[in-house]
């Protein structure tokens, strides 16, 4: 079991840790530098959809209507933690 | 000044930074804790013991893969597919690591190498969005900070599921399955008020994500919708530059 532990560990920390090696040795050209700047945002994208819907895995629609909370609250520009406790209300409302 | 006033002004401006990571990681806290003692029980119940599991918090720290992770082993999979599959889950971290290092470019190796192996999902997008700390003296302590929020939460989270069993009722720990995601579109939202531009990203992203998503593993279906959603940042993101 330990093994495999740390076989886990070595193949989740190696694609972790290399790319501070390689930006301390590369200059990139500033299409890579915009390209990397917006892979956050494409990330944020990737994350929330359509991952959502597996909130409750049997009711898709139960994570779309939290995630539409969470826009509306977040749009209202309220402080993430507010965003976020909001979800959770409205999809244990919406599942009582 | 004397130089007694300045390590004192320094030490006030480093702890200022440490409160103001732990204020940033507190979101991730409250969406790590119920999915780590989730994965704690998940994990005794796929035969982990108490120590394994935990310490594949420790080690591993990629709250997915830990839950695939364990299901794997409890279907007896063997350890040469677990590794694998462990791989393709995790290999998205490359691309946010080498988005996040280039930000902290100027950084030395010695924070780069701690900061960069903290790196999941959360901490990652977290960080990216806080981007002016990076420039401010001491943004390395923020960054640590957050991120030790973060892994606290998940190793002490994980070890508790392990040892309490589930605690936390099931409506509730149901509920706060959207936690994570509700971080993830409050932390998108703003952005894209100040820069719509940056939805197109986010929704490029996220359709690239849910078509390969049909074909291939989710693994690489997220890290092909970050990496292609991402270059359109290359045509769009063009006057942000010197931000």
């Amino acid at each position: 079991m330990i093994w495999v532990i740390i076989g886990m560990a070595v193949v989740t920390a190696v694609p972790r840790f290399l790319p501070a090696f390689i930006v301390d040795k590369l200059n990139f050209p500033a299409w890579v530098d915009r390209w990397l700047n917006a892979i956050p945002y494409a990330a944020l994208g990737a994350l929330i959809f359509p991952g959502i819907m597996t909130v409750k895995p049997d009711a898709p629609h139960v994570g779309l209507i939290g995630g539409a909370v969470a826009i509306a609250l977040a749009w209202f520009g309220l402080n993430i933690i507010l965003v976020v406790v909001g979800a959770i209300a409205t999809v244990f409302l919406v599942t009582l | 000044m004397e130089p007694n006033a300045v390590a004192v002004t320094n030490q006030s401006a480093r702890l200022m930074m440490i409160k103001r990571g732990i204020a940033a990681g507190f979101p991730i806290m409250l969406g790590y804790l119920p999915i780590a003692i989730t994965y704690g029980v998940l994990a005794r119940q796929s035969g982990l013991t108490n120590l394994e599991l935990t310490l594949m918090s420790i080690l591993v720290f990629a709250g997915a893969a830990q839950f695939m992770g364990a299901n794997m082993i409890a279907l007896g999979t063997g350890m040469v597919e677990i590794v694998i599959a462990t791989f393709v889950l995790n290999f998205r971290h490359f691309v946010m690591s080498l988005s996040f290092m280039n930000r902290l470019r100027d950084i030395s190796l010695k924070w780069k190498v701690p900061l960069s192996l903290g790196l999941t999902d959360e901490t990652f997008t977290v960080s990216s969005l806080h981007n002016k700390e990076a420039k401010e003296p001491y943004g390395t302590w923020f960054y640590g900070a957050l991120i030790l929020t973060a892994y606290i939460s998940w190793v002490g989270g994980s070890f508790l599921g392990g040892v309490l069993g589930d605690v936390i009722p099931d409506r509730l720990s149901q509920s706060m399955g959207i936690a994570l995601y509700a971080m993830f579109i409050g932390l998108l939202i703003p952005s894209v008020k100040k820069e719509t531009k940056v939805a197109l990203i986010a929704i490029l992203a996220m359709l690239i994500n849910f078509l390969f998503s049909l074909f291939m593993s989710d693994g690489w279906a997220i890290v092909l919708g970050t990496i292609i959603g991402g270059s359109c940042g290359i045509f769009v993101l063009k006057g942000e530059e010197e931000q």
